[in-house]
């Protein structure tokens, strides 16, 4: 392991790599408090970038903007109560009440050393349980990864649905049907091309990301007459006071923030939970371990109930790495789009990973350090100064946004077809996003298609054809069903809501 | 059963994966491939059985978030023209060249959103565009094709 982590360093402290950290940092800030723009979409304009890089320099650059987005999504959501991604909407529970008590600047610190502590503790635990569970996985086979899948893409329907999880089912049909499309990687035989030439090598990855998020969301801020940026010129305009901690403030957080990462990190392990869940678990365990007096101070602009979701979202990112990287399988909808990306490098993520690639594998790990000590220095002095970039109208935020997209696409494949392809998406999800049908799960069911089929293959095939493999092995046998049951009580739950 | 938008939705999913199923079953495979435990057709067809299912769960069970669009205060116009330009940017880029088209794609855009202030608007799409393409081009090694510019000499 030290091997490996000199190894990290070594790549992840070169100028190139240090400064797409703070590139990503200071993009992912930008996006992340821009409310309705998310990660995802900050990672899917950067993917035709990263393909001028090396694989490790782009994924670094990746975890970069995903942690930064939802650093600064906190901004928004202790200054103007409007959450720039879903998962600081716990932090301005107490967050957005300390704002308005003239204590901003205050806020603004206690969430920045939160993440910081949150995100530093979490990569520490990711060091140590990476390698261990990439050891641990290599003794999983083809009917436990087609299983584990299963479980991931229910999971991200059951988790990111609000309650819709039919529809969300319905997106990870599609998504895998979408991935369908092309040639069948074992035999070439073409499927669902209707004869165009352009859908024999299949639907491009960053093709379908862009569609239905940087497109998409640029036609939904339009379509519905939001004005993103209008929360970045209130925050320019925002007083924040002193950002000192007092020694009391400070003896709280060092309570709260190793129980919170370790939440969060925990959550944003399993398949389809992260940050949003992550922040509010952590809250309301915070709330139930603290004295009868700080309990009462909850929601009136606790220390403890700012710090704790805040300690826990960034926890959750770094945790969100752990499937992804060990397993190849993402957990959540922005790490499915980072590894997507890999897939386009050429790179099969997994549990060989750290053995075959391991200068890509430590060096996120150890650009996770470095980039919490950006965001820190960012987040702290700078955000007045950020918010006043941001500040530009929604008239150039928008066809900038559509520029990067169709530049992206028309880079990689220098083919009208795409863009034509990537609209037609792009306007079928801004109507599906009308009715909240939601794009995660479309999105990691499209990047695990093509591994979920070739692992149910082998394992049909291993099976002589019959379906036991399912039940053939322990392991197996209870993720599914964990799956069986998660889908079991959605369903149940939709009815009973009803009758 | 209340006919909702999200039925129609659901129900046009179901017809979608009818369809998928149906183009599935017709993949032609292989000869000794027919009856493999596994071929090119296989997963297409559970797939298309899960859209079967899963949409017509929709359209069965009740539906207790019912999602309300209010159609009215939805800016259909400029999300039309904005689609619109994007349609036409992607049917000149080939002939016409990246600059050109690229620039007027965003000038355009600019325009119909409502943006009125010229210089600004030239900024942010001729010369944006010539530097972006000078990170590409010039320092990324990004080939990009563009006729307009080498009629007139400036590309090789």
């Amino acid at each position: 392991m030290i091997e490996g982590i000199l190894i990290g360093l070594t790549t992840a402290l070169t100028f190139q790599n240090i400064l797409m950290v703070m590139v990503g940092c200071f993009f992912g800030t930008i996006i992340g408090m821009l409310p309705g723009l998310g990660p995802m979409t900050a990672i899917a304009l950067m993917i035709p970038i990263t393909y001028g890089f090396d694989p490790a320099t782009g994924l670094i650059l990746m975890a970069g903007v995903y942690y930064g987005a939802v650093f600064g999504g906190s901004t928004s959501s202790i200054l103007l109560n409007a959450p720039g991604v879903p998962g600081t909407v716990a932090t301005s529970f107490d967050g957005y009440p300390m704002a308005q008590q003239g204590k901003a600047g205050k806020a603004l610190a206690i969430a920045a050393w939160s993440s910081f502590a949150g995100g530093t503790l979490s990569a520490i635990y990711l060091l140590f349980m990476a390698p261990s569970l990439s050891k641990v996985s290599l003794s999983f086979r083809s009917p436990d990864y087609f299983a584990l899948m299963i479980l991931g893409l229910t999971a991200i329907a059951a988790f990111s649905s609000k309650g819709q999880f039919l529809k969300a089912m319905m997106m990870v049909v599609l998504g895998l049907m979408l991935a369908s499309v092309g040639q069948d990687s074992l035999s070439d035989i073409t499927r669902f091309t209707f004869n165009n030439m352009n859908l024999t090598d299949g639907i491009s990855f960053v093709l379908v990301v862009m569609a239905t998020f940087a497109m998409s969301e640029a036609l939904t801020i339009i379509l519905k007459r939001n004005d993103p940026t209008s929360a970045a010129k209130q925050v320019s305009l925002t007083e924040l006071g002193s950002i000192k901690i007092n020694k009391e403030e400070r003896t709280k957080m060092y309570k709260t923030i190793p129980r919170s990462s370790v939440i969060g990190f925990l959550i944003g392990v399993l398949p389809g939970a992260g940050a949003t869940i992550a922040s509010f678990l952590a809250y309301g365990m915070e709330r139930n371990v603290v004295s009868d007096d700080e309990k009462e101070k909850f929601g009136k602009g606790s220390v403890n109930g700012l710090s704790a979701p805040e300690t826990a979202n960034n926890a959750a990112c770094s945790g969100s790495f752990v499937p992804m990287l060990t397993l190849g399988i993402p957990g959540s909808g922005t790490t499915a789009v980072m590894l997507g990306a890999l897939l386009g490098f050429g790179v099969q993520p997994g549990p060989r990973l750290y053995m075959t690639n391991p200068e890509i594998f430590w060096s996120i790990i150890m650009s996770m350090y470095i980039g919490m000590v950006i965001l820190l220095i960012l987040n702290l002095p700078l955000i007045p100064y950020i918010a006043r970039i941001l500040a530009v109208p929604k008239n150039y935020l928008i066809p900038l946004i559509l520029f990067f997209s169709v530049t992206g696409i028309y880079v990689m494949s220098f083919n009208n077809f795409d863009i034509y392809l990537m609209i037609g998406i792009a306007v079928v999800a801004t109507f599906l996003r009308l009715y909240d049908f939601p794009m995660p799960p479309l999105i990691l069911a499209f990047v695990l298609g093509g591994l979920m089929e070739e692992n149910l293959r082998r394992s049909l095939l291993l099976s002589n054809g019959s379906w036991e493999f399912l039940w053939d092995r322990t392991l197996t046998a209870c993720i599914l069903a964990t799956t069986i049951l998660i889908v079991v009580w959605h369903i149940y739950k939709t009815f009973k809501k009803k009758y | 059963m209340n006919i909702n938008t999200t039925k129609i939705i659901s129900l046009l999913f179901f017809i979608f994966s009818a369809f998928y199923l149906y183009t599935a079953y017709q993949i032609q495979v292989f000869a000794f491939d027919e009856n493999a435990p596994f071929n090119a057709r296989t997963f297409p067809i559970y797939l298309g059985y899960a859209g079967l299912f899963f949409s017509g769960l929709k359209l069965i069970l009740p539906d207790p978030n019912t999602i309300k669009v209010d159609h009215k205060n939805l800016e259909y116009k400029k999300t039309g023209i904005l689609i619109l330009i994007a349609i036409i940017y992607g049917a000149t880029i080939l002939k016409v060249g990246y600059f050109l088209t690229t620039s007027l794609f965003l000038f355009a855009s600019y325009y119909f959103l409502g943006e009125r202030r010229w210089i600004l608007m030239f900024l942010l799409s001729f010369p944006f565009v010539a530097a972006f393409m000078y990170l590409l081009h010039g320092i990324l090694d990004i080939y990009l094709r563009d006729p307009f510019l080498q009629s007139i000499g400036v590309m090789g």
